[in-house]
């Protein structure tokens, strides 16, 4: 397919705001003139609310938006895992029903992957579906699901099959929150935040056409999932972006904003906040400290690099070159700096880094860095399993020899608590 | 700005400097340098000039050379650093180089860069004196005027190449003076009257290093007098980003290294590369090697475009950092990972270990780099505010 030149997609979209961009509209109807057009995400294929452009085509269209102060697609959260998942593995009628209502921002989403007694061995989980005419019944638990306490749908992953091997014996659902069948119990973080839940399924009900995939295929699925987490690094960059403006789209998108926004609000603090190390130096007095200032060069530096990684692997995309290790390892890079940039952050505070809240640096930030980065090595696979998985994908290092995976899932050893 | 990509043209330039050096100059080329009596491979040196024109590849054609910029210059640097190429590049094609072409008049431009472009002679910068320090500030050797005539004394040491050089490139100072203002460059000959050069003994040797002795040498000097702070700034900027690739090309072979060598020994009746002890060092070690060849094609770009002075400091601090860091904790990992044998001398990771170890120090330390990338990204930062 050949692709328009930027110049020409930089009119379209130019012609497009100008007839269509109207801040008085309501929130929802302007992004469903989005959806409509396929606007807000032209990198999407065109027969799916996209234009089939290229990221560095999509980056034009970006540009031109911001450039008009119109407001995109709701984009935050779990909801483009979602997406991802829905465009490479749902059915038509799943992607139509589904994919327009995630870019309005009428629906919200969580992922239902971890359990009590799985976690990164998500394949061991134990949650259980069983199909009872054109209704899968479903039961079980499922934990650290953030976003769950305001979702409408979950992407869950559960167990259909227990006599095959682990990874053949999942399929992959889209679950209605919303019904009796569903509790969701908030759970407070040790940062003091609630943005994850635990989530109880007792008898819910999937209706039969909302199995994502092939019933025993749900691995396959989560993989797509898990692929766009690990490149996102963090699902939720884009919660908390004050947008200015005048007119109904931008009130209601503050509305929006603050409503869900409130339990995310620590999530920049999680990667470290390095933006605010040298004013915090600053201010306490420490920037001349020279152990400070060692500790301080580490984080900036680590954080200089590894925006020029995802630069480079950017321009390698861009330029049509094949991706080069430089493309998996931001999520590993993203713990390293966050840590890095705590240890700076609580060397520049000093003696202030036993403060918390309004007294202590930063308005409390400083605190909850230091309370928050422990997440970003846990969150979305751990650091360990990061490795793993670059020493096994990227550098080709043998898989450890496992007793779990070739044998059927009844009898593979499993957490006392796990049924 | 080509923004951390690299053109096709520069690919296949890569691809062919990579491939000259490992046919031509593996390892066994440096081990043999290293111990050989000129201390590098003469006919392999001329060939990087005369034939391939890697000598000069950042000079101007005006001068002999390629006509190409830092960017390219990295290539050469990194490919060199995968074999721990043995010979006068970086003291000559890289520190004298760069002191010409940033301190020199167009008269001494015309008379000394071809013939280092070409490889014909062997140029090296004498800044550094004992204890150290590569910065105007530091030097003590002083220039004397007398008679229309410079003559210099004192003491430089750390040299590069100081034994085979024909051409050096001389930091010196008013005499009585202080500070950097009135340091100013000189060029002398290998053989004048009154230098002696001291071979010293290295960790690495495949760096050679000298001290020398000035007792009243006879000098001519470059460019202006007491201009050599600025100039000697941009030489090591550039310098620092060299080294930084050198660096990086030295991790990478590392890495490639340890990974082998996981995947061929057993050990428990497994190969070792499936522990997680060894996996996950091979994983931090690519995560570390990655970061850093991010910020050697950073600041090679940001070279390559004549960035700002202070921009280019900046980056080049970065890249002469982090390259220090990875390549020397590659070169630790990879002995680790080869247990005794990555003890012996056979092996050929101590040579890239004492490598690392001579660059980490080379230039300035990561410490002095870290410091002073604080300064420049908090001197911009409070002057945008
Ligand atoms: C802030 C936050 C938000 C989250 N949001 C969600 C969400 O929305 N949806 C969801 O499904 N989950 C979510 N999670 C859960 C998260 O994905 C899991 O916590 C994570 O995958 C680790 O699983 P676990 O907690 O069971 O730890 P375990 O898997 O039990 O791991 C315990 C320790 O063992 C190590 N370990 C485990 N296996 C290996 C191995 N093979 N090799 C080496 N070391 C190993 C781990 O690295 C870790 O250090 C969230 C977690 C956090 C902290």
């Amino acid at each position: 397919m050949n692709e328009p030149a930027a110049e020409q997609v930089r009119e379209e979209v130019r012609a497009w705001l100008a007839e269509h961009w109207d801040p008085d509209l309501s929130l929802t109807e302007w992004r469903r003139r989005l959806v409509s057009s396929g606007w807000g995400c032209p990198t999407w294929p065109a027969e799916w609310f996209g234009k089939g452009f290229s990221e560095a085509l999509g980056e034009v269209v970006q540009a031109e938006f911001r450039r008009a102060g119109a407001v995109g697609v709701a984009s935050s959260g779990v909801r483009m895992l979602a997406a991802a998942t829905l465009l490479e593995h749902g059915s038509e009628a799943q992607k139509a029903a589904l994919l327009p209502r995630i870019l309005t921002g009428e629906d919200t989403w969580c992922q239902l992957f971890s359990e009590p007694g799985s976690g990164s061995d998500l394949a061991g989980l134990t949650t259980r579906a069983q199909l009872d005419g054109d209704t899968w019944i479903v039961n079980g638990q499922k934990v650290w699901t953030t976003s769950a306490h305001h979702a409408q749908y979950g992407m869950l992953l559960a167990r259909t099959d227990w006599d095959v091997p682990k990874h053949r014996g999942l399929s992959f659902f889209v679950l209605e929150i919303e019904q009796p069948g569903v509790e969701v119990r908030p759970l407070r973080q040790m940062n003091g935040h609630a943005s994850f839940n635990e989530v109880f399924m007792t008898d819910a009900r999937v209706p039969r056409d909302m199995l994502v995939g092939k019933q025993g295929g749900g691995w396959q699925v989560a993989l797509t999932t898990l692929a766009h987490e690990r490149r996102q690094a963090d699902g939720m960059r884009n919660w908390g972006r004050a947008e200015r403006g005048e007119g109904r789209v931008y009130r209601e998108l503050r509305e929006e904003q603050a409503r869900v926004m409130e339990p995310y609000k620590w999530y920049p603090q999680r990667a470290g906040r390095v933006d605010l190390i040298l004013p915090v130096a600053r201010t306490s007095g420490r920037l001349a400290d020279p152990v400070v200032r060692q500790e301080i060069g580490r984080a900036l530096m680590l954080e200089r690099a590894s925006q020029w990684t995802a630069r480079r692997a950017r321009a390698a995309r861009e330029l049509g070159q094949p991706p080069g290790p430089e493309g998996s390892l931001g999520k590993l890079a993203a713990s390293v700096v966050a840590r890095a940039a705590a240890r700076a952050h609580a060397a520049a505070a000093g003696p202030d880094a036993l403060l918390a809240g309004p007294d202590a640096p930063a308005e409390g930030m400083v605190a909850e860095v230091l309370l928050s980065v422990p997440a970003i090595s846990i969150a979305g696979g751990t650091d360990q399993i990061q490795r793993n998985i670059i020493a096994e994908r990227v550098l080709g290092l043998p898989k450890e020899p496992r007793d779990d995976v070739d044998v059927p899932f009844r009898d593979v050893r499993r957490n006392p608590s796990s049924v | 700005m080509s923004q951390l990509g690299f053109s096709d043209e520069q690919r296949q330039f890569r691809d062919f400097v990579a491939r000259f050096f490992r046919e031509q100059s593996p390892v066994t080329r440096a081990r043999e340098s290293m111990s050989s009596e000129a201390g590098y491979d003469p006919e392999l040196w001329r060939r990087l000039g005369g034939e391939l024109g890697l000598t000069g590849v950042h000079v101007p054609e005006a001068y002999g050379g390629q006509g190409f910029g830092a960017v390219e210059l990295g290539i050469v640097l990194e490919e060199m650093g995968r074999v721990v190429y043995c010979g006068p590049y970086f003291g000559s094609a890289v520190l004298a180089t760069y002191a010409l072409l940033e301190g020199a008049t167009a008269a001494q431009q015309e008379r000394w860069l071809p013939p280092l472009a070409a490889a014909d002679i062997i140029g090296s910068l004498a800044l550094a004196e004992p204890g150290g320090g590569w910065e105007a500030g530091i030097v003590q050797a002083s220039a004397r005027k007398s008679a229309g005539r410079w003559r210099l004394e004192g003491t430089k040491s750390y040299v590069l190449d100081g034994r085979t050089a024909d051409l050096f490139i001389i930091a010196a100072r008013e005499p009585g003076s202080a500070g950097p203002q009135a340091v100013s460059l000189f060029a002398v000959q290998a053989g004048a009257p009154g230098l002696e050069v001291e071979p010293l003994q290295t960790v690495d040797a495949t760096r050679p290093l000298s001290r020398l002795r000035l007792s009243g040498v006879d000098a001519e000097l470059l460019g202006e007098p007491g201009a050599a702070e600025p100039v000697l700034r941009r030489v090591l900027d550039r310098a620092a980003v060299a080294l930084a690739s050198e660096m990086v090309g030295g991790a990478q072979a590392l890495l490639d290294s340890a990974v082998s060598y996981a995947k061929l020994r057993v050990q428990f009746g497994r190969l070792i590369g499936s522990f997680q002890a060894i996996k996950h060092k091979c994983a931090d070690m690519l995560l570390a090697v990655e970061l850093a060849k991010s910020a050697a094609y950073g600041a090679a770009e940001a070279a390559a475009r004549e960035a700002s002075v202070d921009e280019l400091r900046e980056a080049a601090a970065l890249a002469k950092a982090l390259g220090a860091e990875a390549f020397l904790q590659a070169a630790a990992d990879t002995i680790q990972i080869h247990g005794g044998s990555g003890f012996t001398w056979e092996n050929d990771t101590h040579l890239y270990f004492k490598r690392a170890r001579g660059s980490e120090v080379l230039l300035g330390t990561p410490a002095a780099f870290r410091d002073r990338f604080v300064e420049y990204v908090s001197a911009r930062e409070v002057a945008h505010e």
